[in-house]
């Protein structure tokens, strides 16, 4: 069978599992353009907490 | 083409990213700023930036010059790129790694690797793996732009290279990753809209899709013996099964880049600086597009440049270029595109090198600062900073010698060696990683270290492309390589080194102390 003037299937096959590909990769970009943010502000904060540690930590052990 | 102009471009559009440089410089404070862009980047910025690092010069010329070779059958390795280098790699490695890497309070992959296993050793050899390993696909970047400056400008292949050392080491150690992200998903912006115009135009060009890909099926009667004997059968048909040349696109070309990218340092720690899962999701988005558009383009175009030069001159691409296939790509865009696009296209390569080679160098800094420095002698914070800006300045050194050393048709070679290294050593350990709880330290470093050892021994002993030319088997033995009959010359030490890696990882953890469970409940909190 031929597509597009490319006669082998492992190579038109290539091209349009690669279309599909794309097509998944828009699609669940698009679906899940907002999902996934909830622990955004909670994990910021975590850090900063952490950063705080680390300077305590720092200051107790090298005397800064 | 008018060097004046040319030139005047390229000032202008350094100015430019220089600007963008300076402004993230600015902004860039502390060590953590410094290492990660302080983890909180835009979506767009993260997608485009991801999607100019992994696809360099590299993959434009080296590869897009593969294709002019060995056909569209690399078209498969667009396929792995966008299922598994975006799809996989964003949406199931690309979360883990970044709550993990949370978790963990890591900013770089061998410190990700290190502290997940809880240990030393683990940081500085990963970090070694980078520093030596991170040079031969740098300087394969190197030569991919300067191949195109010789090319269109028709100066020395050597000053060529010189200038764009020195343009990319000026603007790495300027702005650490911050100001690398922000440049590369300017240059990522560029280079997307270059190639999309490549690609139609070439299809323009040539009577349309169909008509394009007809021209190129009936140039199979012109291929060469020397191609049909190692088992070519066109530009729009694999290769036979089993043939020498179905191995070297197979698990070289389209294994080795393909799987070897879920393992790559560079790419790897851009999970870690998005601050939610979101920003992963809406990256795929843009990852996709920016993968079928870049390297496919590259590929097709690649492939179809042997229509253009046949119609143009009786010969095929390879023989145009004289057997370098790395000058076929940019040979085609100086004969068959319009002029000011041969300019744009400047802009557009050199845009793919400085963005893949800023993260590399970075990477490389990085690993020598934070991972060796830091880890062997037990500094902390800021003051690595000017040692990992030192070794970046080391890293561009011993990429432009070693750009000036490699012999010509090495991008595409260079670069699927590199990523073959890197899933040796890292594929298995990062996996587990992720997603086994019960692997253990002595699981990850034995995995390692055999990964790496493997891939090591039959890149010298086995491997025909690498061995022969080093000669090593040669002095030993008289032969070229240790196992002369076909097909283990030409199978890819990939095939070998990951599968022997994930083995090794697996039976050692059972066979040693499971990690402790706090330590483990940390790591996955939230997973």
């Amino acid at each position: 069978m031929e597509l597009l003037g490319i006669p082998d299937p492992w190579v038109w096959g290539a091209y349009v599992l690669s279309i599909l590909g794309v097509l998944i990769c828009v699609f669940y970009g698009i679906l899940n353009w907002n999902k996934g943010g909830d622990d955004e502000k909670k994990e910021i904060l975590e850090e900063l907490e952490w950063e705080k540690k680390e300077l305590e930590m720092e200051e107790e052990e090298l005397g800064f | 083409m008018n060097i004046m102009v040319l030139t005047l471009i390229i000032i202008i559009y350094l100015f430019i990213i220089g600007y963008v440089g300076f402004v993230a410089w600015k902004k860039t404070k502390s060590s953590e700023d410094y290492m990660l862009a302080g983890r909180k980047s835009h979506p767009y910025i993260m997608a485009l930036s991801y999607g100019a690092t992994f696809i360099s010069t590299a993959a434009i010329v080296g590869f897009g010059g593969i294709a002019g070779q060995f056909g569209m059958g690399i078209l498969w390795l667009v396929f792995l790129n966008i299922i598994l280098g975006i799809f996989i790699a964003f949406v199931v490695f690309g979360k883990r790694t970044r709550k993990m890497g949370h978790n963990m309070s890591a900013l770089t992959f061998p410190e990700f690797l290190g502290q997940r296993f809880n240990s030393k050793f683990i940081q500085y050899f990963a970090g070694l793996i980078i520093f030596f390993a991170m040079p031969l696909y740098a300087s394969v970047v190197l030569i991919g732009a300067a191949r195109f400056i010789e090319a269109t400008i028709l100066i020395d292949f050597n000053i060529a290279l010189l200038i764009m050392a020195i343009i990319v080491a000026v603007y790495v150690m300027m702005g650490g990753i911050k100001g690398v992200m922000y440049t590369d998903a300017l240059q990522g912006s560029i280079m997307f809209l270059g190639m999309i115009f490549l690609l139609i135009s070439t299809y323009y060009l040539l009577g349309g899709v169909s008509n394009a890909h007809q021209s190129l099926t009936n140039l199979t009667p012109f291929l060469t013996s020397e191609v049909t004997a190692v088992g070519g059968t066109g530009w729009t048909s694999f290769p036979s099964l089993g043939s020498p040349w179905w191995w070297t696109l197979v698990s070289t070309i389209i294994l080795g880049v393909g799987i070897g990218v879920l393992a790559q340092p560079q790419l790897a720690v851009r999970f870690m600086t998005v601050k939610s899962n979101r920003e992963l999701n809406r990256a795929v988005f843009m990852g996709g597009l920016f993968i079928f558009f870049l390297p496919g383009t590259a590929y097709l175009v690649g492939s179809l440049s042997n229509v253009y030069f046949f119609q143009q001159t009786g010969q095929l691409a390879t023989q145009v270029v004289g057997g370098n296939i790395d000058k076929i790509i940019p040979v085609f865009i100086n004969n068959a595109m319009p002029e000011w696009f041969a300019y744009i296209f400047m802009i557009t390569l050199l845009s793919a090198a400085m963005s893949t080679l800023s993260s590399q160098v970075h990477v490389q800094g990085t690993s020598i600062g934070r991972d060796v420095y830091e880890t062997i002698f037990k500094k902390k914070g800021d003051k690595s900073v000017p040692i990992a800006r030192i070794g970046i300045g080391f890293s561009v050194l011993i990429a432009l010698v070693m750009g000036y050393l490699l012999p010509g048709s090495i991008i595409a070679l260079g670069t699927a060696l590199f990523f073959g290294i890197c899933a040796a050593a890292f594929l298995s350990v990062f996996i587990c990683a992720l997603f086994w709880k019960r692997t253990s330290k002595w699981g990850a470093i034995s995995g390692m270290l055999v990964g790496t050892l493997t891939s090591i021994f039959w890149l010298f002993f086995v491997f025909e492309r690498t061995a022969a030319p080093l000669g090593i088997v040669q002095s030993l033995t008289g032969k070229e390589v240790l196992l002369t009959s076909l097909p283990w010359p030409v199978i890819d030490p990939i095939v070998i080194s990951v599968p022997f890696a994930f083995i090794v990882t697996i039976l050692v953890s059972y066979l040693t102390k499971p990690p402790e469970k706090q330590y483990i409940d940390k790591c996955f909190k939230g997973i």
